[in-house]
């Protein structure tokens, strides 16, 4: 795993970006130049870190930067990847180019996924970063497919009749495996090692790799912004958020978690699950944690692990 | 030397795009346009022409690669139809406002519902204020001839604007005709690699597609309004220089018959084709009639438009595309607002609305049609603005 006097001091993501205080994607934004070895062009999708960071006529990008739109960023990815070896293949370029593509989990989950799942298919050398903060934050948080059961969202509310998000998260890096690529992982930035690593790792394998990292979100969250590594670490230790890779179809448990923290230590931190504590909305949380069990039990037995 | 070869609009669209050098070609196929992107994925995978081609899962996607690809610095070319150009219509967009040259060929066809699979322009006529130049090709020599153009138009570091070479559906793409191809070395002669202005090199780090609040967005919108007005000189020079190398000659529009004529047909694409050959037989019955088919639709070409018109007291204009509850059908509007503002709004103007979903226009509607363009010129009097040519009503 790489160490701290191994990275880079000069900062490619800069400050002066207008995310949120506490913002976790503006720090996995800022390690995952950390791990950028060399020519690097980043394709975003529309979301919370494509308007924060790049207000005309500024931006935070000491890389190439582009952004088209929101459902789309890998596709844009298997253009420009399929452009530089065209014009290497024509010695009209001699250099190679990582593309990383960066997209929220509402740009990858669901409007994004036929794009992805295109890119993955046709095999392109690319890394996909989907930072997922659960919701679409940057339009004022609404559902989406990776918003877990029972949250609170604009599009979910905490309503009388229905307590919340009634369906579960989206298996992302199980469709993304099922596509048979080289390298898909989960992180969390709260596991800085790991989650840089993981980029490299990324970034060294030829064809697709899919990361897929917890994004704490003090505002559509609900939680202090100066608790956003503390709830990243708490997803980790509760179990709820998994931290594991899938190389070459071998599933393997980076983070283990032998004394799991009860799972309401992470929901009772978060203004969005608050509503769950009533208690006739008990067995919501019941459900929550047999939803993390299972998801659990089930990594835990791909990795090869006794859960 | 140039040689003869039979070929269908399909066929000359990827002969061309063969022969231009190009980089990627990220593409989905959609009936009519499907024979393109076969061909070309066959010069692919055969290795007649050194590009990449992304065998991309949408068209949205494939348009969304094409702006990726270009803006490295590639040459890019696409295709499409129908919904398919409906489902890029976001992304046309994109390509204009990011300034990428991308070249798109249309096999145009009837937008569903219901579903139809035949030729009409509602497809690129529902895009017509993308910022794309449009480009309307009569027969599978013309369009031939405007892809190899097209490049060279599209990356001009005046213009840098995408544009689309129109086909109608099967009436163009799938038949056969006489196409003069040139030889590889004449097209690398005539159309060099391109030399992009900017790029996303990373050694040169930029960013594209910031995100633009009020205060920048409007002045964006306004170069795209530059670019498009710079382009009429560009295409105009480009076609003079593909004039040298081929004897073939082209313009904004191509007029037929009209030095003297009293009345005209106005038409995009093929149908201008069969209006040429009845306005040919109405003048040897003596009847004042000619045609003026823009080629090019965007940037609409007003002042060669009224040119031509000159003297002539009456227009029947065809569109292929319904504008529903406007006044007025596309081409129609243009045509009008272009009279109104060159102070020629006496000029009597009716539209006729024809061959939607791919029904026939035949040689007789189209006598008809001068028929009563010339009535209109002698009496003055439209007694019809807005027709349906040939529908069961």
């Amino acid at each position: 795993m790489v160490r701290l006097n191994e990275l880079p001091v000069e900062e490619l993501f800069t400050s002066g970006h207008r995310l949120c205080a506490g913002c976790g994607a503006g720090t996995i934004m800022r390690m995952t130049l950390k791990a950028a070895r060399g020519p690097t062009v980043v394709v975003n999708a529309t979301g919370c870190v494509e308007v924060a960071s790049t207000i005309y006529p500024y931006t935070s990008w000491k890389v190439s930067w582009v952004h088209v739109a929101f459902e789309n960023a890998a596709a844009v990815a298997s253009g420009i990847e399929a452009a530089y070896k065209a014009l290497r293949r024509k010695g009209l370029w001699d250099k190679h180019v990582d593309v990383i593509a960066i997209a929220g989990d509402g740009g990858t989950f669901d409007i994004g996924i036929q794009a992805l799942s295109g890119a993955l298919e046709r095999g392109h050398d690319f890394l996909y970063i989907c930072y997922d903060n659960e919701a679409y934050m940057n339009t004022g948080i609404q559902r989406s497919g990776a918003t877990p059961h029972g949250a609170a969202t604009t599009t979910s509310p905490a309503g009388r009749r229905i307590p919340g998000k009634p369906e579960f998260k989206k298996d992302l890096i199980g469709i993304c495996a099922a596509h048979g690529i080289e390298y898909a992982a989960t992180a969390s930035p709260a596991y800085w090692n790991d989650y840089i690593t993981k980029v490299q790792r990324g970034l060294e394998v030829e064809g697709p790799a899919v990361i897929h990292v917890f994004s704490p979100c003090p505002l559509g969250m609900r939680f202090d912004s100066s608790k956003s590594m503390e709830v990243a670490r708490l997803a980790v230790q509760t179990r709820y958020w998994p931290v594991y890779e899938v190389e070459k179809g071998k599933y393997k448990l980076n983070i283990k978690v032998p004394q799991p923290k009860p799972l309401v230590d992470f929901l009772k931190i978060q203004g969005r699950f608050s509503h769950l504590f009533q208690p006739e909305f008990q067995h919501e949380i019941e459900a929550l944690q047999r939803w993390v069990d299972e998801n659990w039990s089930r990594i835990a037995s791909l990795c090869g692990e006794t859960a | 030397m140039a040689k003869v070869i039979g070929l269908t609009g399909n066929e000359a669209i990827a002969y061309a795009v063969k022969q231009c050098d190009v980089d990627v070609i990220a593409a989905y196929p959609i009936t009519p346009q499907t024979i393109m992107v076969e061909l070309l994925s066959e010069y692919v995978y055969n290795g007649e022409i050194n590009a990449e081609f992304v065998c991309v899962e949408s068209e949205h996607s494939a348009l969304s690669a094409c702006v990726g690809a270009s803006l490295t610095g590639a040459r890019v070319f696409t295709a499409t139809a129908s919904q398919g150009l409906a489902l890029m219509h976001e992304m046309l967009y994109v390509a204009s406002g990011l300034r990428c040259p991308i070249v798109m060929g249309v096999a145009n066809r009837a937008l569903s519902a219901p579903l139809n699979i035949h030729g009409d322009h509602s497809d690129m006529m529902g895009s017509r204020d993308c910022g794309w130049m449009q480009v309307y090709a009569e027969n599978a020599q013309e369009a031939y001839d405007w892809i190899i153009q097209s490049f060279k138009i599209a990356e001009d570091c005046r213009v840098l604007l995408p544009i689309s070479v129109n086909i109608d559906g099967f009436i163009l793409s799938h038949s056969m005709e006489r196409v003069e191809v040139l030889e590889d070395e004449d097209v690398s002669r005539f159309l060099p690699p391109r030399k992009p202005v900017i790029t996303i090199d990373p050694a040169k780090p930029i960013t594209v597609g910031a995100l633009c609040l009020p205060d920048y967005y409007f002045e964006m919108k306004r170069q795209q309004v530059h670019a498009l007005n710079e382009s009429y000189n560009v295409i105009r020079e480009v076609n003079r220089d593909f004039e040298s190398f081929t004897g073939r000659k082209y313009d904004l529009l191509e007029t037929y018959e009209m030095s003297d004529a009293d009345v005209a047909i106005i038409s995009l694409g093929s149908t201008a084709g069969t209006a040429k050959a009845v306005a040919r037989d109405l003048r040897s019955e003596g009847k004042k009639v000619g045609v003026i088919k823009p080629w090019v639709y965007r940037p609409f070409p007003e002042e060669d438009l009224i040119k031509a018109v000159g003297d002539a007291e009456a227009l029947a204009v065809l569109d292929r595309a319904c504008s529903f509850g406007a006044p007025f059908n596309a081409l129609c509007s243009d045509v009008v607002a272009a009279l109104y503002r060159y102070g020629k709004s006496s000029v009597k103007v009716f539209n006729c609305v024809y061959g939607l979903g791919g029904r026939d226009i035949t040689p007789t509607d189209i006598r008809a049609i001068f028929n009563e363009a010339l009535e209109v010129a002698k009496t003055g009097i439209v007694k019809e603005q807005l027709e349906f040519i040939g529908v069961r009503e």
